[in-house]
């Protein structure tokens, strides 16, 4: 057992390019527990994907080839990447924190006994072997983990965690591995992905972007943000909750179901910074966040915070914002 | 449709909360407690499911004795009986460990669906379903936003991220895990408190389920996250605090 496996992950021959901020993971682990660090890519016809990685500084790259590895399943890939492990036998396995990684990695840990150490945003290594830090409570704490039992030893890392600009580059050799796959194992039968409808409002395009959160409280109270985006000359967004609870449409929506934005100001209104919503606006140039609790995650990104109750902040900044453009 | 709803008992959302002494876990004590979120999402669509197909929903929850307001209330919602592995200390069990017990309590049932929320407020590994449905041999889907049944099957649309969607179809028995917002969720009826009351909790110990804590992942500490950033906090009243964001938003931001 030694190494570092980075599992890259892909659609339709696209990178999710949250696999190469994992990748710079794999490599600064690699380097710290003084091994290597190869990467896979699962998939059908994914030759040009390897060719890619094979000019990153790798030991090896895995093109984990196979039909049935064409539209993504739990079964298929949970299988391919299970018998990838058993060959190279690395001693650390990380994956992208995505959608995709949650639906099957779980699994594929629980096949070795192990427990997926899972939304990681770094480590530390000790005595060689790296302890992960992770977050609780929606971002109000963190923790430290350590990997034990015999590995491997499964991690994912949180999206931003890592950047994909520090990635270094090389020259690895590409090896191609033919899982032994049946169709008869592969219980889900997947629909091509598909999105609702075409998007009516692009937030992706607005200068500031005044955001909703729980803080709200009731769908009655939604004017009150709605006149502060007016009167600055934002688009109004909100955080997943407002949108589940219909009180803004989802399209409206920014965060890792949603709209991922990077306007000049983001002023999360009520909004406690949950890492789903973080992801889609920590781009942001400048933040400003409301919020009744001075612990709220949301003022770890913030760049300007006013801690206070928002039924009384919000029409207040109204009318200064008012004051000062007549 | 005999379906099994697995829920969480976590601290209330807006706790403010404290590192207990061995820096391990947090002070629980003076916490209140309710049901992890998208668990509610995930016994709503359980009580959905019988409404259209007929069957039963057992509350299934791993937890100390004060979990029992958390079980009661699903029962008052609906659910027609429940299961309580009842466990003071979890803290020596990680993932696989919880996923363990929740699936050797679940095995005996032999139901047609089990359910559980995405992930839960506290630990968020976003794992429990889907490593109970590994160890019980049965097929899952994550991050469900629809489940309706086809055939002998069902057919549920799975969220993707950036707001893709892609419908699965699945034999059953199988476990899913449901995203928050896939339904709208009810209230207790004061006719369904007061039946609450008479329905069956069957109370199991880790013991009874022959599980032995052998945690492989092991939280070694917790504690606050640094600030990544220097956030700038502007004092006084409502009305001096936004006049001065107005004023960092007019001169040093220039969007005013």
């Amino acid at each position: 057992m030694s190494g570092v496996l980075v599992i890259m992950e892909q659609r339709g021959g696209a990178w999710s390019r949250m696999s190469w901020e994992t990748l710079v993971a794999g490599q600064q682990l690699a380097v710290q527990t003084g091994s290597t660090v190869s990467a896979a890519v699962a998939g059908q016809g994914i030759g040009a994907l390897a060719g890619e990685l094979a000019a990153k500084k790798l030991d090896k790259v895995y093109a984990v080839e196979h039909a049935l590895l064409g539209a993504y399943t739990a079964d298929g890939y949970t299988a391919a990447v299970e018998q990838l492990i058993r060959k190279v036998s690395p001693e650390i396995v990380l994956f992208p924190h995505t959608y995709q990684v949650r639906d099957f990695a779980p699994k594929l840990a629980t096949r070795f006994g192990q427990v997926l150490i899972s939304d990681t945003i770094g480590f530390r290594v000790e005595g060689g072997a790296p302890v992960f830090a992770r977050q609780l409570f929606q971002g109000k704490l963190n923790a430290d983990v350590k990997a034990g039992g015999a590995a491997p030893h499964f991690a994912s890392v949180q999206a931003g965690a890592f950047r994909a600009d520090q990635l270094e580059a090389g020259s690895a050799t590409v090896e191609t591995f033919a899982p032994d796959l049946s169709a008869d194992k592969i219980r889900a039968k997947p629909d091509a992905p598909f999105r609702e409808s075409s998007r009516a409002v692009d937030l992706t395009a607005a200068d500031i972007i005044v955001s909703v959160g729980r803080g709200i409280k009731e769908k009655d109270n939604i004017p009150i943000v709605e006149e502060l985006a007016k009167a600055l000359g934002a688009e109004l967004a909100a955080s997943r909750p407002i949108c589940d609870s219909g009180w803004l449409p989802m399209e409206r929506q920014v965060g890792s179901s949603g709209q991922t934005v990077s306007p000049k100001v983001y002023m999360a209104v009520g909004i406690s910074g949950a890492i789903q919503h973080l992801v889609g606006m920590k781009g942001a140039k400048t933040i400003v966040a409301i919020n009744k609790d001075a612990n709220a995650p949301i003022f770890e990104v913030a760049d300007y915070g006013i801690v206070g109750d928002l039924f009384e902040v919000v029409p207040a900044l109204v009318e200064e914002v008012k004051k000062a453009k007549s | 449709m005999k379906i099994i709803v697995s829920i969480k008992q976590v601290p209330v959302r807006d706790s403010q909360l404290r590192i207990e002494s061995s820096g391990r876990w947090i002070q629980e004590n003076d916490l209140s407690f309710e049901i992890n979120e998208p668990d509610a999402y995930a016994l709503e669509e359980a009580l959905q499911l019988k409404e259209k197909h007929g069957g039963e929903v057992i509350a299934l929850c791993l937890g100390p004795a004060r979990a029992s307001q958390t079980i009661r209330e699903a029962l008052a919602k609906g659910a027609d009986r429940a299961i309580h592995i009842e466990e003071e200390d979890l803290t020596s069990f990680d993932t696989l460990g919880m996923a363990k017990l929740l699936a050797k309590a679940a095995e005996a049932e032999k139901s047609d669906l089990i359910l559980t929320g995405l992930q839960s407020d506290d630990l968020g590994s976003g794992q429990t379903g889907v490593v109970m449905a590994e160890i019980l041999g049965l097929p899952s889907a994550t991050i469900i936003m629809a489940v309706e049944t086809e055939g002998a099957g069902i057919r549920v649309k799975r969220e993707l991220e950036d707001g893709w969607f892609q419908n699965v179809e699945m034999p059953l028995p199988a476990v899913l895990t449901i995203q928050s917002g896939i339904n709208k969720l009810r209230y207790a009826t004061l006719m369904g408190i007061k039946k609450a009351k008479t329905k069956e909790v069957k109370r199991v110990t880790v013991s009874e389920l022959g599980v032995t804590a052998m945690p492989v992942a092991v939280v070694e500490r917790v504690y606050l996250p640094q600030r990544t950033k220097q956030t700038q906090i502007l004092e006084g009243s409502a009305k001096e605090a936004a006049a001065k964001l107005v004023e960092k938003l007019k001169f040093e931001v220039r969007v005013i």
